[in-house]
């Protein structure tokens, strides 16, 4: 076995591990913290994919901005300490562990199904010719450039909408 | 290396609406519904060497439109937080009908 399907089994095992943890803990202040294990080990994964510039991008907008936002709403309304038991009961343990693993083994099912051609690559030529930033940001600059400035345009809308939700309401 | 990707990302995905599923804590369902965002970036990273750049592309909206699902949703926690003083899912029953 090659040494960087190795690191990717190890990724993948921390990745499925600290969701489970992520899911079951009762403080929502642990489980913001698994979930940064979480997203720290899908960006290595990234990596191994050849996804330089999106692992970068994946530790930067969300273990560095989202999970930000998350702990700091969670410390905001401090939720840490006085938590109320949130998990449900039997009932819905067995109708929703039942529902994943109906999920599981329908995407699975999908995944086998899909043709498998492993010589085909048409990534790295494309990169090595590039870059691992500019062979991302040439495409999204001249053929997505409309998309992207529409982007922006739902990150401000975004920005002002959430502002005005959260703020006091002067009564 | 092409299925085990795409098998991660499965089961992160099940693990995601599983957590939907089971908590009541508004804020956790909100990240487990980040994580599953997460793992269908990681399908989309996966098939990337087949289909070309254009599937990385793609991430970066997702990621995007994640960054302003965020901020919009935990500013509607924010809110709900300080009608019900709780952020549980149960509380949450206006519009039940």
């Amino acid at each position: 076995m090659e040494l960087s399907q190795l690191v990717f089994y190890v990724f993948a095992g921390l990745a499925l591990t600290s969701s489970l943890f992520m899911v079951t803990r009762q403080n929502p202040v642990y489980s913001a913290m698994w979930l940064v294990l979480t997203l720290f080990s899908i960006a290595g994964m990234f990596v191994l994919l050849e996804a330089h510039f999106l692992a970068a991008l994946q530790v930067v907008v969300y273990a560095g901005a989202i999970l930000v936002l998350f702990l700091f709403v969670i410390m905001l309304l401090n939720l840490g300490h006085d938590f109320e038991p949130d998990l449900k009961g039997k009932f819905w343990w067995v109708f929703g562990g039942g529902l994943g693993l109906v999920l599981f083994a329908e995407l699975f099912v999908a995944i086998n199904d899909a043709p498998m051609s492993s010589d085909i690559d048409m990534l790295t030529p494309w990169l090595r010719e590039r870059g691992a930033v500019a062979g991302v940001a040439e495409p999204l600059f001249q053929n997505y450039v409309v998309a992207i400035e529409v982007t922006g345009v739902l990150l401000l809308v975004a920005m002002v909408g959430a502002v005005v939700i959260a703020k006091l309401k002067a009564e | 290396m092409f299925i085990e990707p795409l098998v991660v990302s499965a089961l992160l995905f099940a693990i995601g609406m599983v957590g939907v599923l089971l908590r009541r804590n508004a804020i956790v369902i909100f990240m487990s519904i980040e994580l599953m965002l997460n793992a269908v970036n990681l399908s989309f990273v996966a098939i990337s060497k087949f289909v070309g750049v254009e599937a990385q592309i793609f991430v970066i909206f997702v990621m995007t439109v994640a960054a302003a699902e965020a901020a919009v949703g935990l500013a509607i926690i924010i809110a709900i937080f300080r009608h019900y003083g709780s952020v549980d899912v149960r509380n949450f029953r206006l519009l039940r009908w």
